[in-house]
């Protein structure tokens, strides 16, 4: 394979209008899966959460999971779908090891949910609207571990292993209609759209939607046209793009690579492609010449599916408020822009900010330390917010230590340090690190007097009325106090027993 | 052996009913019945080849568990202690199930069908899996991976098929119950042709979790027995609803003992539809078949004919749509789990290694079949076959619903000849398929329907069997009826028919 000379992206969109069609994949979080009773728990030992229906055995049938369906049912509604008042769930022929059927059950023309759309917000505020084709439910296949190959992929392997946990796991595929108009933010929308999925469904407890761990899946499908024509161009279909930033580099790279082979006279091969993270680029995989042929048809093994609009409207009553309602609404509440508004939802730091105000925290210091400390805490060891070792109960229980003055933020800092580190609670931190300010005026007193006793030279230039020569003191003081002491408090004693007042 | 040889004769000539009561009274032990029908396996089989696998060790603790049961004054089942012949598509916890194929040859299955499950439920001793066309495609049980299987009547013809070797073990006296499954009429045109009773069930009635699928929106299990109401017992164990099939009907199961118990036909509406007789109807079959419905209008029936014309495409729309669905159903058996594994020398890919597992696997009728379902299935032909099959089959549930506004039940010879002779419709694929011509409605409607004995014909002295079709979830008018045309037989005959088979 030749690796194509691409094309700057200012370039290949001066000359070319991005039609973008993005399929998403979300895992649901039922615990048990969408045609057996096998818990769905993941990074359990090989075939251990499996049953003849999930292997397929000669003999099995599948019976619908009434969870899933709701799931699917209030991703719809979320999308501002239609839901099928009947539809059937279909059979996708096709030979794969990790499909213990050989064939998938999958919905075809008939999907739970249909004609909807997703307003993203771009970091700039615009809003755009993505509109849905459908969302349908489907089984997950199981997993192929191909052994003794360079990379991985089957081709070098000398043998490859099977695990049927994941088989038969429920999943919601949501497919755009094509998205257009997007012109040079494109990319950006891509990423925006599959982000703001991700908010939606974390925010419907369908699912967790960790992307990091396939729980949420994206392809993404692309095509160039000249500026001005209607017809689309060929597409690519750039497969399991797993992560938000990914997703905004496959399309980049994807604009830049179709331009390069338009440009050079080329014509686009619809195929798949797979994205490498380490560079961001794409290689070829399968031809999809349309030759492919699923022979979909009805699933004579599972009933209709023909959810009543009694329960439907109840779903709909159910909904939670969606997410870019409440970023606005709560972007209010804090005062803060819509660039730091995106910084927050980007750092996952929303649900823990909003949990920590709840828990008694004043909205600035959630934030402050979130977005300051604990983020960088998160970058640094690699993890996400929500995983580190704290609760929002006790980062509010920091900003009330800091706000009776109980700590200055220089000790909360090392508290929350400590709550890190496993050393109990902020309490349980303060207690055994013994970072209280010291607010003992007797104590505080002494140290006063001790300072101003060592300094006598700039004890007198404050006394002559050079008030700024006080900060010297207050340093030697806090030094002395091993940072404990309220330095405002220090100032004051200071001023006080020297007989001078702020000028 | 305690059990002398003219007792092993009076054991497994007794009917299902008979001998659940002498087990239940203390006049039989249960293990003294299935000494005696193992004893009769012993002798017959090799002719007659019912068993693929007989499970000698597994029957004889099932009984021994309902002697000891009974000795402990536990109340016992209606059949418990009765030995029963399994289909070999059922699956069964720790016994071979094959389906008649090379391609699940050595398969243990960890798990029991629904009907397995219920029938040790009830006591019924499983004296092992009976033989079957592969994958219960085929109406003569030649076309099993192991070797056809003989015609109690007649060693050189066919059992009926696919359930010949349930058929077989009946007429053969090597069991007084068995198990079939009926797509198209494997289990009535078998009871048709060695003169013995099957009953395919309503669409739902009986759970098919655990049976082998060949096509799902047909397969239907159903009892399989020497009279109406040791079938009528037997549907009771293995029906009702099964919430691990989802198309099982969540609805009480018909009384169909208490039916088969007060057998009539008076005041009756009957219909005779013109389109079951003409053109390769065989005469002695038209006659027996013209005689039961005089008989039933002796016993007070009024007679109905009726035109249903959407039957005349059914075995064309069966011929799409069985197949279309047994292309996706078989598509699982690719070596990489279970079954047969040919070719896997460490050279060739898994793609390869099932590519030869399923050529080498699967039988030319099953090949045949796959071929014409995936074809039929195939984007561009879609909406020509699968769709039109669909179509014809909404035709003929209308017809129905049309006749049975007019009667209660419909009666038809079960099958247009008798039991052919082994090989020779083999290799006429087409000439096979008519077999199914009167039994193939019903299963596109999913409806239900018996075939009972109804005579020998003249020409060739084998049985003729006598459909009678009932409406989805009327299943005790097909043993109200059935009971009272058998009784009325038997008092004709002055015993039942199968005591004019020759001794094997």
């Amino acid at each position: 394979m030749t690796v194509t000379e691409l094309v700057s992206y200012e370039d290949a969109l001066a000359s070319y209008d991005p039609v973008m069609g993005l399929e998403v994949h979300v895992e649901l979080g039922t615990k048990t899966k969408m045609f057996c009773g096998c818990s769905t728990e993941l990074k359990q030992d090989a075939n251990s959460q499996t049953c003849p229906t999930c292997l397929g055995l000669p003999g099995s049938l599948p019976v619908v999971n009434a969870i899933g369906v709701e799931s699917a049912i209030k991703i719809g509604l979320a999308l501002n779908c239609e839901i099928a008042e009947w539809c059937r769930f279909a059979r996708k022929n096709y030979f794969y090891p990790d499909m213990p059927k050989n064939f998938q059950t999958s919905q075809y023309d008939e999907p739970i949910a249909f004609n909807g759309y997703l307003d993203v917000q771009l970091e700039d505020g615009e809003i755009f609207r993505v509109e849905i084709e459908r969302a349908h439910m489907e089984e997950d296949t199981g997993k192929s571990l191909h052994v003794g190959g360079a990379t991985g992929r089957i081709h070098g392997a000398s043998h490859s292993l099977l695990d049927y946990n994941r088989a038969g796991i429920p999943l919601i595929e949501i497919v755009t209609k094509p998205i257009e108009g997007a012109g040079t933010r494109a990319p950006e929308v891509a990423k925006a759209y599959v982000a703001e999925l991700r908010e939606l469904i974390k925010a419907l407890g369908v699912s967790e939607a960790r992307m990091e761990q396939g729980q949420m899946r994206c392809d993404v499908n692309l095509s160039l046209r000249p500026h001005g024509r209607a017809e689309f161009g060929t597409r690519s279909e750039t497969k399991n793009v797993n992560s938000l930033r990914s997703v905004e580099r496959a399309a980049r790279f994807e604009i830049q690579r179709h331009a390069a082979v338009l440009n050079s006279g080329g014509t686009i091969v619809q195929e798949t492609r797979h994205f490498h993270e380490e560079d961001g680029s794409t290689t070829a995989g399968r031809i999809k010449d349309n030759a492919e042929d699923y022979r979909y048809f009805p699933e004579p093994d599972l009933v209709p599916v023909a959810p009543s609009r009694e329960w439907v409207e109840e779903l709909r009553r159910g909904l939670p408020e969606l997410p870019r309602v409440r970023r606005n609404r709560l972007r209010e509440e804090w005062g803060v822009s819509e660039h730091d508004m995106q910084s927050i939802l980007n750092a996952g730091a929303i649900d823990p900010i909003v949990a920590t105000i709840e828990a008694g925290a004043d909205a600035a210091s959630a934030r402050k330390w979130w977005m300051g400390e604990l983020a960088r805490n998160a970058n640094e060891s690699g993890r996400d917010l929500a995983s580190l070792p704290i609760t929002p109960e006790q980062v509010a229980r920091v900003t009330v230590l800091v706000k009776e003055g109980s700590l200055n933020d220089k000790l909360a800092r090392q508290v929350i340090e400590g709550v890190l580190a496993g050393e109990g609670g902020p309490d349980d931190v303060v207690e055994k690190r013994g970072l209280k300010v010291v607010s003992d005026e007797g104590a505080l007193g002494t140290a006063v007097d001790e300072a101003i006793a060592a300094n006598a030279g700039i004890a007198d230039k404050i006394r002559s009325g050079k008030v700024a020569a006080a900060g010297a003191l207050v340093g030697a003081v806090m030094k002395a106090t091993r940072g404990q002491a309220d330095a405002a408090r220090v100032r004051e004693l200071i001023l006080e027993k020297l007989g001078v007042t702020e000028g | 052996m305690t059990t002398a040889t003219h007792n092993v004769e009076h054991i497994i000539k007794l009917t299902a009913a008979e001998t659940a009561a002498k087990i239940a009274s203390g006049e039989l032990t249960a293990v003294e019945v299935t000494e005696a029908h193992l004893a009769r396996i012993d002798a017959v089989d090799e002719k007659v080849q019912a068993f693929l696998h007989v499970d000698r060790e597994g029957a004889l603790a099932q009984a021994r568990a309902v002697d000891a049961k009974r000795e402990n004054g536990e109340k016992l089942g209606p059949l418990a202690g009765v030995p029963l012949a399994l289909k070999d598509i059922f699956t069964t916890e720790g016994m071979p199930t094959t389906v008649g194929s090379k391609i699940l040859e050595g398969w243990i299955p960890p798990y029991d069908a629904t009907v397995t499950r219920k029938l040790k439920a009830a006591d019924v001793v499983i004296l092992g899996k009976t033989n079957m066309d592969e994958f219960a495609m085929g109406s003569s049980t030649e076309n099993s991976a192991y070797g056809p299987t003989g015609n109690p009547w007649d060693l050189t013809k066919i059992p009926g098929g696919s359930g010949g070797g349930s058929s077989a073990a009946l007429a053969s006296y090597e069991a007084p119950l068995a198990i079939g499954t009926d797509t198209g009429g494997s289990i009535r045109q078998p009871a048709a042709v060695t003169g013995t009773v099957g009953v395919k069930p309503t669409y739902g009635g009986v759970s098919r979790y655990g049976m082998v699928a060949f096509s799902s929106s047909l397969d239907q299990g159903g009892p399989c027995a020497r009279t109406v109401l040791d079938a009528a017992l037997l549907h009771e164990v293995i029906a009702g609803h099964d919430p691990l099939d989802s198309t099982s009907i969540d609805a009480p199961v018909p009384p169909v003992v208490e039916a088969a118990r007060n057998g009539s036909v008076a005041g009756m509406r009957v219909g005779v539809v013109k389109q079951f007789r003409g053109e390769g109807y065989q005469a002695g079959v038209l006659q027996r078949f013209d005689e039961s419905v005089e008989l039933m209008k002796e016993l007070g029936a009024e007679i109905v004919e009726l035109d249903c014309p959407s039957f005349d495409l059914a075995l064309s729309a069966y011929y799409l749509i069985a197949p279309s669905e047994c292309s996706s159903n078989l598509a699982r058996f690719d070596a990489m789990r279970y079954g047969l594994r040919v070719g896997d020398d460490g050279t060739k890919s898994a793609e390869e290694v099932t590519a030869l597992t399923r050529e080498a696997g699967f039988g030319d009728e099953v090949k045949r079949r796959i071929i014409l379902g995936t074809y039929a299935l195939s984007s561009g032909y879609y909406d020509a076959y699968y769709g039109s099959a669909q179509k014809v089959r909404t035709l003929i549930t209308q017809d129905f619903e049309k006749a049975f506004e007019k009667v209660d039940v419909i009666v038809s010879p079960t099958t247009p000849t008798t039991a052919f002779p082994i090989g020779e419709r083999a290799d006429d694929p087409m000439a096979m398929y008519l077999a199914d011509l009167c039994t193939i409605p019903t299963n596109l409607a999913g409806n239900a329907a018996m075939s009972l004995p109804c005579g020998l014909a003249p020409e060739d002295g084998m049985p003729v069997g006598l459909q009678i079709i009932a409406p989805a979830m009327k299943d005790d008018r097909l043993y109200k009826v059935g009971a009272a045309v058998e009784a009325a037989f038997v008092e004709k005959w002055g015993h039942p028919l199968l005591e004019e088979a020759p001794s094997l």
